[in-house]
């Protein structure tokens, strides 16, 4: 059982209120680093932590803070990003809906850090009743001194909102966030500029994820160094993991970022092994966009190596015999799952939220999913399978956000480590369009 | 200043152009072809991704290469930059990839399309395209939708350019139509059912890099390669006057902007001089216009000028006339 930095209090009756989330120590940082540190000072504690971008790509934020333009005169944005859409991801919500005061806590302390005077969370349309949660929340900060004008009597201002999204996962893309946030429709831009350069309203912006934000008053009360010791070499701190699919005990599960992917699917501590005691298949360790990976590479390496839940290990052996932690959304297949059935449900989510604005992202997800829902419902080809793997080749690199990468990588991995899979569907196609038909080695055997 | 170097070819162009730009500069078989930049729109670029080039060196300073393949029509050029277009094989594959993804719900109605002739895509398949296609499914359709008495649309041959929803933007003062919905199923279109009314809305007609958007008074008129282009003018109190006129015998069939040979306008024009001046009369003939594009129509390009009009002294030798090679 790791150090809990997020979720400590999680639990406790009356923590969404100021009271109670004072009385644990809430709003500490805040009065730490206004009163006593330079923006700076904040900047470089968030730096030496090695804190990563939770949203996905891992980036590190200390170092996308300071990145951060500052030009005369110009004011600065911190954006939060709680646009959670990612198939598989729960971790934000649940975070912001029993602990809202640590997320705006997290915001004051970064806004502090960066200069700016005006920060926005742009949380996703369908959880309306969150943004309820945090303008209560934000409103009782007010009444407290914590946000408007003069915080704790230091000079320093700072004005909090909360924006809904209409509830498109593009929005969740930082440019696209930007674009939304501005009353647009939202397509991502072409960078560069990149928002720290020409961010929201053409200004310098930075965006965050929320369990990011969320990990800085610990890091300002703590020290980064403290942060940087917990973990493993490069991935430090806890991690947040939002687990489901064929586990007894799927939820959020805050982690020690290094705990082995053995331990953490079969340990009663975290998932409690695999449902009804199957056989496990396949896991999708970062979110649907992540490449899936089968039983034999997701518990061990390439190279024989275990597992560990950090960025550096999930992603050993490349696109090849590796993946990603992407945002933490563990998805587990047991032995009675299609991965046909699952890819096309995938490339059916990314065909759907596929902003159309660059030509093989609007085309090529439009169709993968057609020719996977051929292969699922028994109309497939042979050749159809080569034809996946060069529309995704076709997506993959050449799109203006990653939404094309995130639609090609599940499709090319299944294919990559399930290809017998989609070739018993196709050979097979009546016994495989049998309801809760699945491929399995023996079943293949004696039906050739 | 900075100077690159394009598919082995050294340029020096101004800070701050682009790489289509100092490719443009080079001329020639070297330029990435594209299909939503345009350079009179701001803030156009960047999505239909034909464009893209591999920097294999970022900057003089930094000479790592860029990661991924760039789009050559947004990526601002670096002192000692390094691309590859035409010499780079990834570059060629990748965009034979996306002239497919172009093509797969494009219903290649040329044989009726009032574009074709002098439409981007086609020649942009030709050079790049596969003859067959590989998308079994239904091609996408839409519901029509009328854009008034002078655009006609036609949505399923659109390639979401955004090419008119920039125009629309940044020559008329409120824009009507714009892009509605999402993904592969994102339209042009008016919200709701409005008809485009406008001085200049005749110009998102000549953006317009397919067949989308065509003009309804020379709809089914002609195929553009029988006619004979001729620049022209007319003493315009709302534009500058300065078109091209698409004529056949002694008919104007249609009027357009003024087009270089990347099919960008050199000044906008109103509707009343592209929809209504129809006659010789109309205007004051300036002499033949070189039509200088890998299209069918500099096939059909002439040396003399038709009867009736001045001969113009010191034609313009014609340019090349280059067919795209297979």
């Amino acid at each position: 059982m790791g150090i809990k930095i997020l979720t400590e209090h999680i639990n406790v009756p009356g923590i969404e209120t100021l009271e109670v989330y004072r009385k644990h120590g809430g709003y500490r940082s805040v009065e730490k680093a206004i009163k006593t540190m330079t923006p700076d000072e904040v900047v470089e504690e968030v730096k030496t932590s090695g804190l990563r971008g939770r949203g996905g790509a891992g980036f590190p934020a200390g170092m996308k803070w300071s990145f951060l333009a500052k030009p005369e005169g110009i004011p600065r944005y911190l954006v939060c990003n709680a646009d959670e859409s990612e198939p598989g991801t729960f971790k934000d919500r649940v975070f912001m809906e029993k602990n809202p005061h640590a997320l705006v806590e997290g915001m004051i302390t970064s806004s502090y850090a960066l200069g700016a005077n005006t920060s926005y969370i742009y949380i996703r349309g369908e959880m309306m009743f969150i943004l309820r949660i945090l303008e209560k929340a934000i409103a009782e900060a007010y009444a407290a001194g914590l946000l408007g004008k003069n915080i704790l009597g230091s000079g320093y201002d700072l004005d909090l909102h909360v924006a809904p999204g209409g509830g498109a996962y593009i929005c969740g893309e930082e440019t696209a966030l930007l674009e939304s946030l501005e009353g647009k429709r939202g397509n991502p831009r072409n960078k560069p500029p990149f928002p720290a350069v020409k961010g929201l309203f053409q200004s310098p912006t930075v965006v965050n994820n929320v369990e990011t934000i969320a990990s800085v008053p610990w890091i300002v009360n703590n020290t980064g160094a403290e942060y940087a010791k917990i973990g493993v070499g490069r991935s430090t701190g806890t991690k947040l993991i939002s687990a489901s699919g064929n586990i007894n005990r799927p939820g959020v599960y805050e982690i020690d970022l290094g705990v082995p992917v053995e331990e953490f699917i079969y340990s009663d501590e975290y998932c409690g092994g695999i449902w009804k005691g199957k056989e496990l298949k396949a896991v999708v360790p970062g979110g649907s966009s992540v490449p899936i990976l089968p039983k034999e590479l997701i518990l061990k390496t390439a190279a024989g190596e275990d597992r560990l839940m950090t960025y550096e290990s999930l992603s050993d052996g490349g696109f090849v015999s590796g993946s990603m932690l992407g945002s933490g959304a563990f998805i587990v297949f047991d032995e009675d799952q299609c991965i046909v059935r699952n890819t096309w449900n995938y490339a059916r989510f990314y065909h759907h939220e596929s902003c159309g604005q660059c030509s093989p992202c609007r085309e090529g997800t439009g169709w993968m999913e057609r020719v996977l829902h051929r292969i699922e419902h028994g109309h497939g080809h042979q050749q159809d399978i080569d034809l996946l793997v060069s529309v995704a080749k076709q997506i993959e690199g050449n799109t203006i956000c990653p939404l094309g990468d995130a639609a090609a990588w599940p499709v090319a991995s299944a294919i990559r480590h399930f290809r017998e899979e989609f070739e018993w569907h196709i050979k097979h196609p009546q016994e495989a369009i049998a309801p809760g038909a699945v491929y399995r080695e023996q079943l293949a055997a004696a039906t050739v | 200043m900075a100077k690159i170097t394009f598919d082995g070819i050294e340029v020096e162009v101004e800070d701050g152009t682009t790489i289509l730009q100092a490719a443009r500069k080079i001329g020639g078989d070297v330029v990435p072809p594209a299909m939503c930049f345009y350079t009179p729109l701001k803030g156009s670029g960047g999505k239909c991704r034909v464009c893209l080039v591999k920097v294999t060196q970022g900057s003089a300073r930094d000479p790592r290469p860029m990661p991924k393949l760039v789009a050559s029509c947004i990526t601002p050029v670096q002192d000692g930059m390094v691309v590859e277009n035409t010499t780079n094989e990834d570059v060629l594959n990748a965009r034979k990839g996306i002239v497919e993804m172009l093509l797969i719900n494009h219903p290649l109605d040329c044989p009726i399309c009032d574009q074709a002739g002098e439409c981007d895509l086609q020649n942009l398949s030709y050079e790049h395209g596969v003859s067959a296609t590989r998308y079994e499914e239904p091609r996408r359709t839409f519901d029509k939708v009328d854009l008034g008495p002078y655009i006609q649309l036609h949505m399923t041959r659109c390639i979401l350019c955004y090419r008119c929803v920039y125009t629309a933007d940044q020559i008329t003062d409120k824009r009507v139509h714009g892009v509605l919905g999402r993904g592969d199923a994102a339209e042009i279109g008016t919200y709701i059912e409005n008809v485009i009314d406008n001085d200049f809305s005749g110009n998102v007609i000549d953006v317009c890099p397919v067949g989308a958007l065509t003009d309804k008074t020379w709809r089914f008129k002609n195929r553009v390669w029988f006619t004979k282009p001729l620049n022209a003018h007319r003493d315009c109190p709302t534009c500058s006057g300065k078109v091209t006129l698409w004529s056949r015998g002694d008919q104007v069939l249609r009027v357009t902007a003024r087009k270089d040979e990347y099919a960008e306008v050199e000044e906008f024009i109103c509707n009343t001089c592209r929809f209504d001046k129809k006659e010789v009369s109309d205007w004051t003939i300036e002499g033949p216009r070189n039509i200088d594009r890998g299209s069918v129509i500099s096939a059909n390009h002439y040396e003399l000028p038709v009867v009736n009009v001045p001969i113009v002294p010191n034609l313009p030798k014609s340019t090349v006339k280059k067919m795209p090679t297979e």
